[in-house]
């Protein structure tokens, strides 16, 4: 059967997963979620509870817009959480060590970003795209302006951060050369991007780091991994169910508030 | 120069570094960091750990912030027994798993339920209502169900047959609200026994002296604030566990 990767590229954690295995040349069968689609239709998807959200649900069960990806297949054995995902492949395909440095202090300092990234970056960045573009189009209402501006001061709060305290002058944010922190980070930042909120203009510490970043990735892989929501206005032209909308369109509200 | 630790024990992720590091018997110079009185805000600790949090680790130049990262750390500096961090790939994918759910999930809740169940009660004079906790509750329940029907499955510990990390941060999470004397596996047997398993895996004289902070009885100081600002903490309090 071999490594199944269960993604949807809209999804950040998933493009790092996709690059990391495109990258290393790490033999694997895409499968690919589509998270609207299937997580309001239950239609698709592994057959595994994410740590990140609801069980599987099934067509008129509960709905749940909480990430199921990606997901990770080897035979029996699945793991639905990126970082260990991650780090599972690079043990096993024994990647270059300079993506998870055999050096104790360097890995350490890999560990660190990583976990600091999820209670940061990971939770703001994406709001960005659901304020701008994911909740206007199940709610047909404008996007609120005030939200928006929120989550970018506290964006420009952990952008700081990350320029001050992790990327200083070094290269990359883990010495020389990049590591898989730089590759958690860039994915999503790339977020805001797309949702035309652009987090590198008037950076330009963080905009050489993304260069060396995609240079590091290769232009080719990343501008793949991201062809998807680089054109997420085209979702606007999406048909989705009304009757759809109407039980989504609460839940959505909610999270406005 | 020996390696430091900088903790607050009342901090769910610094009992689990303080809990690791004497079970294995790894050197340490404890140095206190007393969040109730806002020692992590000074200028002083700010070059330990720019992050301004608990826990922190200096080893002579290197200082290092965040409990996931510091654990691993340790484990692999003083070359630990292998079940905490199994080099076996698929074991370890599993605490990795639970370490990375944990902190933005698990963290979070048993935070407000100790909130919800000891200090707003402080500032209300009576128990929080119970449709403001309401939310809470279901998140809670959603947590706990993903602990026993996902983490643990039947197994005795998360990765198997052994402790690992992930058994020691979950259970020190788990802890936080008995601190308010609320105990979240009352009703639920199979996590009940996972903590008993847990504990005499850790020692039970280490868990209980890395538990007495919690249990202390703490001088919030609310008495000293003025009406308006008890009325705003108040305020915050209650959105903060919805």
């Amino acid at each position: 059967m071999g490594l199944e990767l269960y993604l949807d590229l809209f999804s950040p954690p998933c493009r790092a997963v996709y690059i990391f295995a495109k990258k290393n040349n790490i033999p694997f069968d895409f499968k690919a979620v589509e998270l609207f689609k299937d997580s309001i239709l239950g239609t698709k998807g592994p057959d595994t509870k994410s740590p990140e959200g609801a069980t599987q649900a099934g067509p008129g069960t509960k709905i749940t817009l909480t990430k199921k990806v990606p997901v990770l297949k080897d035979e029996a054995f699945s793991l639905a959480d990126s970082t260990a995902i991650l780090l599972y492949l690079s043990r096993k395909y024994k990647t270059p060590d300079h993506w998870y440095p055999s050096d104790i202090q360097k890995r350490a300092k890999v560990d660190e970003y990583l976990s600091w990234h999820q209670g940061n970056i990971r939770v703001q960045a994406p709001q960005t795209v659901w304020i701008k573009v994911l909740i206007p189009l199940f709610t047909g209402q404008p996007f609120s302006s005030d939200k928006l501006q929120r989550v970018m001061g506290e964006m420009a709060v952990s952008l700081r951060q990350f320029e001050e305290q992790f990327l200083q002058d070094q290269p990359f944010l883990v010495g020389r050369e990049i590591s898989l922190a730089d590759l958690v980070a860039v994915v999503e930042l790339m977020q805001p991007v797309a949702a035309g909120c652009d987090i590198f203009e008037g950076r330009p510490r963080l905009t050489q780091w993304r260069k060396r970043v995609e240079e590091a990735i290769g232009k080719e892989v990343f501008l793949q991994a991201h062809e998807l929501i680089l054109n997420i206005h085209k979702l606007s032209t999406i048909q989705i169910d009304p009757r759809l909308k109407e039980q989504v369109a609460p839940t959505l509200l909610k999270m406005l508030q | 120069m020996a390696l430091e630790l900088y903790l607050d024990l009342f901090s769910q992720p610094c009992r689990a570094v303080y809990i690791f590091a004497k079970a294995n018997g790894i050197p340490f110079v404890f140095k206190e960091v007393a969040l109730i009185q806002g020692q992590h805000k000074t200028e002083e600790y700010g070059k330990v750990n720019p992050m301004k949090k608990v826990p922190a680790l200096k080893d002579g130049d290197f200082t290092l912030s965040e409990s996931n990262a510091i654990l691993r750390y340790l484990a692999r500096k003083f070359k630990t027994p292998d079940h905490w961090y199994p080099s076996d790939l698929q074991k370890c994918a599993r605490v990795d798993e639970y370490l990375s759910w944990q902190h933005t999930n698990t963290r979070k809740c048993n935070s407000k339920l100790y909130t919800a169940k000891a200090l707003l009660p402080l500032l209300l004079g009576q128990p929080a209502p119970p449709e403001r906790l309401e939310q809470l509750m279901k998140e809670l329940n959603e947590i706990l169900d993903l602990l026993e029907d996902k983490f643990l499955q039947d197994r005795a510990f998360v990765a198997g047959s052994d402790i690992s990390l992930a058994d020691l941060l979950a259970v020190v999470d788990f802890m936080q609200p008995l601190g308010a004397g609320y105990d979240v596996f009352e009703g639920r047997p199979k996590l009940a026994a996972w903590r008993s398993r847990v504990q005499q895996a850790v020692g039970k004289e280490l868990f209980e002296e890395a538990h007495r902070e919690l249990f202390r009885e703490r001088d919030w100081k609310f008495d000293r604030l003025s009406p308006e600002e008890k009325e705003q903490l108040t305020q915050n309090m209650l959105k903060y566990v919805q």
